[in-house]
């Protein structure tokens, strides 16, 4: 006896030591709440720009600003005042609403380099007949009302350069203007455009961001009640879902412990006992997610709201000890030998079905199993080593073996249930085979914690803007900022012939505003020295209605441009045309990119097969359907997942047949559970949820919870009847399981509600099929 | 040229847009000449206009169709040298050549909404509207007819010396306009048969 009370006080001791190690531990964990959960761990080409282009890329940057409410003339004036007052703050790499702040420096760059610049500029351009057809061009367009532009500098660029190169530059629908500022077709929003400086994967920094904006919106002089700012972004978005995400977790971990605290109170009677029997659910907690920040370096959000409904699933072990072995000291020790091996067994099934997630390439996954087995490790732990010897020598519960009586009955009339279950079971089969091909939802945004009106307004703000979605992207690497300028002009050529043949309504590129410098020196070499122009020209103008004289400061241009430096990055500074060259001409360690997005023709997608064709053979250049591209990533990640779970099946089965050495025993476990999952599916699929990856992780768990409640219904020999005390054990732990999963049924955010609604009616399915298909007992027990 | 200012020239030509039907004879005051023009509910007709550019040797012509649907669509479609589309629609100013389409709001340029809104006055018969921006002299008898144009407001005077209509009864045959740098246009304008 004294033995085991120093075994007692050393477990105590270390216990301690373990809690406070893990509460170190937590307290330096990072917690996120980004895709990054659902990203691979070791990628391909395509997936490494997805995951780069979502973590930082141009797209990721942007916040798309409205501004609804008040009357057209408040909205613009409020327009104006937030993008005065941002334009400063170096938040901000770019705010847009239209008015022209950098007209002027963009005309300027434009016009003094055009013959840089401008892609018309070839030998055959500056010939004889070149000229010729050139100017006649230009003078049609003095016929139009739009002459009026070239008027002025017909003189300088009779070749009509510049109008080229505004066209080109003006190429993306742009919204209209109220007002002078930026609105909706509709008229009824002002629309602003904002780039961070911070990659949408800072998400403090978008939230700083998101309140700057906000500030100035409030502080803005025009500011009325009636006005309303909205914003959406991909920043945005993970701003928002992690408010979401932490809001829901707090609320669900609050209730789902005032759930199962009322609930273990109703039964214990005793508030020492709710205490205690807490102490592995929290000693389970803490070592999950110690252990998660340990093996992943962070934790993320969906981890935690895992966390609180496992806390239903740990807090069974000390109901089993407390109920199960009821009034004394001696008991208990007589629990330890009776029981605990079952509940060993049970844990032992759940980290085998959980430990197959560990090898998921999908570090969410991933991140869940390892909790999952930490946790329900820990908990069992403390229960089995800890718990006993903290519990006082008077401790007592309220008298439960009444339920238990009435349970027993119960469960001894359950076989009538045979049948019945049987024609159910059969009838979920039929449900889940019929209906096999659209059980799973495969794509990557059901994973989305995003709420559907929020998705609602970026899809309306983004239409209102014109903005591009940058589903489609073409990348070309190489090592220095020349190669990939100089691929992307020979990558733009053939896009152009595609823009042309009508299968791209247009595309973007950085070599457009900042050529390469050999390209520069292509267009350069293409110019005729001045004698020769001049004589080309006099000929050139033969037939139409001008005079070669007239053109002197052009052939004093041209001249000058022969000699003009090529353009540098830093030569655009102060335009806008810098934002886009920064977006799409990326440095990252040694490598560079250009990346080129395509606007696909209305209402059609891009064929992405004539596009591979079209840039085909061209090295280091590679074509990226985004959307295409996460879908295909999420739908392996589902079935490995799936597999990975089937693994899990397997691993559960092994051990029981290590353990038992029976297959018609293991078989007699395993139905009860698979029926539940089966079950449980065939609901799901009658409501119409398509099953995504966290459902699968629902079943896993409803399996490894199922697993106890099989094991302790599994008797060798058919004539010792259940006891009353562990049917009632039972009974309140599936109750506590059933509030913490029920709990997150109730959450909008896709992927928690995903877990509730398998786990909650799995766990009281795979008790109700454990009872129904327990071998039966002769008769009702009078008493223990 | 920034990009407004070539609106702003862009929707002056406009300016050039023209119809109306009916006929009434009788010797003629602005008011009468005004409700005459007002009775055109909408029309269609040919333009050719000749614009006298000082850095051409020649003219440059183009010419194409009109119409005017009252009260406040006009659309002036450009067939030769190049297709061209111009439309004014209430406050909307849409220009079209080629591939390039721009949309703009009348009201965020104040100088051409003046001319515009002078120009829609006129075939609307809305003489108070006219009288805000333009000062009017009429000319001539029913049958032939010259309204001038000479701008009250500033910003408009930098842009346009004068205007001068005429027509026939209540039928404009020709607009002429002459810019403040010297430059001109003469439209005229055939009316189809409805």
């Amino acid at each position: 006896m004294i033995h085991s009370r120093r075994n007692g006080i050393t477990a105590i001791v270390l216990w301690l030591i373990f809690l406070l190690a893990c509460a170190g531990i937590i307290s330096r964990t990072h917690f996120t709440t980004d895709l990054s959960a659902f990203l691979p761990r070791s990628p391909t080409p395509e997936q490494q720009l997805l995951m780069d282009q979502l973590r930082d890329g141009l797209a990721s940057r942007l916040i798309l600003v409205g501004i609804e409410g008040a009357d057209a003339p408040t909205r613009a004036r409020l327009s104006k005042q937030i993008a005065q007052r941002l334009r400063a703050d170096p938040t901000f790499a770019s705010v847009n609403n239209g008015e022209p702040v950098n007209a002027e420096r963009d005309r300027a760059y434009l016009f003094d380099h055009r013959y840089l610049l401008s892609p018309a500029v070839t030998p055959e351009r500056f010939s004889e007949a070149g000229l010729h057809a050139a100017l006649g061009d230009s003078i049609d367009l003095l016929a139009s009302p739009a002459g009026l532009l070239v008027k002025s500098i017909l003189p300088r660029d009779p070749t009509g350069e510049m109008v080229l190169l505004l066209d080109q530059l003006n190429s993306g629908s742009q919204p209209s203007l109220i007002e002078g500022a930026w609105a909706s077709r509709d008229g009824t929003r002002a629309l602003m455009l904002m780039q961070t400086r911070a990659s949408g994967s800072d998400t403090d920094a978008q939230q700083h961001a998101m309140a700057v904006i906000q500030q100035a919106f409030n502080q803005a002089a025009g500011a009325t009640a009636a006005a309303q700012l909205v914003m959406t972004g991909p920043g945005v978005f993970s701003v928002t879902s992690r408010d979401t995400i932490k809001r829901q977790v707090t609320r669900l971990s609050i209730l789902s412990l005032a759930l199962i605290a009322t609930l273990l109170l109703l039964v214990y009677r005793s508030f020492s006992a709710l205490g205690l029997g807490l102490l592995p659910v929290v000693s389970g907690a803490l070592a999950g997610i110690a252990a998660v920040s340990l093996g992943f370096g962070e934790v993320h959000g969906i981890t935690l709201g895992f966390g609180t409904a496992l806390i239903g699933e740990a807090v069974d072990y000390s109901i089993y000890l407390f109920v199960q072995s009821e009034q004394n000291p001696a008991d208990r020790q007589n629990w330890l030998k009776r029981h605990w091996p079952t509940i060993r067994l049970g844990v032992l099934t759940s980290i085998a079905g959980f430990a197959s997630l560990l090898l998921s390439g999908f570090p969410g996954l991933a991140q869940l199993g390892l909790y999952a087995i930490a946790g329900l490790v820990a908990a069992a732990t403390v229960t089995r080593f800890v718990l006993p010897s903290l519990l006082p020598a008077n401790f007592r519960i309220h008298d439960v073996s009444a339920i238990g009586l009435i349970l027993s009955c119960a469960v001894q009339r359950a076989a009538v249930l045979r049948w019945p279950a049987a024609i159910v079971l059969l009838a979920a089969c039929a449900i889940v085979v019929a209906n096999r091909d659209s059980l799973w939802n495969d794509k990557i945004a059901s994973l989305s914690p995003v709420s559907q009106a929020d998705v609602e307004l970026d899809t309306r703000l983004r239409a209102d803007m014109g903005a591009p979605d940058v589903r489609y992207l073409v990348v070309a690497s190489g090592a220095d900022r020349e190669s990939v300028l100089r691929t992307s002009e020979q990558v733009s050529a053939r896009l152009q012939s595609l823009v042309e043949q009508g299968e791209l309504a247009g595309f973007e590129s950085p070599s457009r505003y900042l050529p390469s410098a050999a390209m520069q020196r292509t267009r350069q070499n293409s110019l005729p020295d001045r004698p020769e122009l001049e004589t080309r020209l006099a000929q050139a103008v033969q037939g139409l209605p001008v005079r070669a004289q007239l053109f002197t400061p052009f052939l004093d241009d041209a001249a000058a441009a022969r000699s003009q430096p090529v353009l540098q990055a830093a030569d655009l500074q102060q335009t806008s045309m810098a934002m886009a060259v920064d977006a799409l001409l990326i440095q990252q360690k040694q490598q560079w990119r250009a990346l080129l997005p395509l606007t696909a023709p209305a209402g059609v997608d891009i064929n992405a097969d004539h596009l591979r064709t079209a840039l085909g053979g061209m090295p280091n250049v590679l074509f990226v359907d985004m959307k295409a591209e996460s879908d295909r990533l999420y739908s392996g990640y589902l079935n490995e997942a799936i597999g990975l779970s089937l693994g899990g099946l397997a691993a559960i089965i092994g051990l029981l047949l290590v353990v038992f050495r029976s297959p018609l025993r293991v078989l007699r476990i395993i139905t009860p559970l698979a029926a539940a999952v089966i079950t449980v599916t065939a609901g799901l699929s009658l409501l119409g949820q398509q099953m995504i990856i966290l459902h699968l992780v629902g079943l896993l768990l409803v399996v490894a919870v199922g697993s106890n409640y099989a094991l302790f219904f599994d008797r060798p020999d058919p004539h010792t009847p259940i006891l009353p005390r562990t049917l009632a054990s039972m009974l309140f732990a599936s109750l506590t399981t059933v509030a913490g999963f029920g709990l997150l049924a109730f959450s909008n955010v896709s992927i928690l509600q995903a877990m509730g609604v398998t786990v909650a009616p799995g766990v009281i399915l795979a008790l109700m099929y454990s009872a129904i298909f327990a071998r039966q007992s002769d008769a009702c027990p009078s008493n223990v | 040229m920034t990009r407004s200012a070539y609106f702003r020239l862009a929707a002056l030509a406009l300016l050039t847009l023209f119809l109306s039907p009916t006929v009434q004879a009788a010797p003629l005051s602005i008011a009468q000449l005004m409700t005459n023009l007002a009775k055109a509910p909408q029309g269609a007709a040919a333009f050719t206009e000749k614009k006298f550019i000082s850095i051409l040797e020649q003219p440059v012509e183009s010419s194409g169709e009109l119409l005017f649907i009252a009260p406040a669509r006009l659309e002036k479609r450009t067939l030769k040298p190049r297709p061209e589309t111009m439309v004014l629609d209430g406050d909307t100013l849409t220009l079209e050549r080629g591939r390039r389409k721009h949309v703009l709001q009348l009201k965020d340029y104040p100088e051409v909404a003046g001319m515009i809104e002078s120009i829609r006055a006129t075939l609307a018969g809305d003489r108070k509207a006219l009288e805000r921006v333009y000062h009017l002299a009429l000319d001539g008898d029913t049958e032939r007819w010259a309204l001038l144009l000479t701008p009250l407001d500033a910003k408009v005077g930098k842009v346009i010396a004068r205007i001068q209509m005429s027509g026939s009864r209540d039928v404009v045959r020709s607009v002429e306009i002459l810019q403040a740098d010297g430059d001109s246009s003469l439209m005229t304008i055939e009316k189809r048969a409805p």
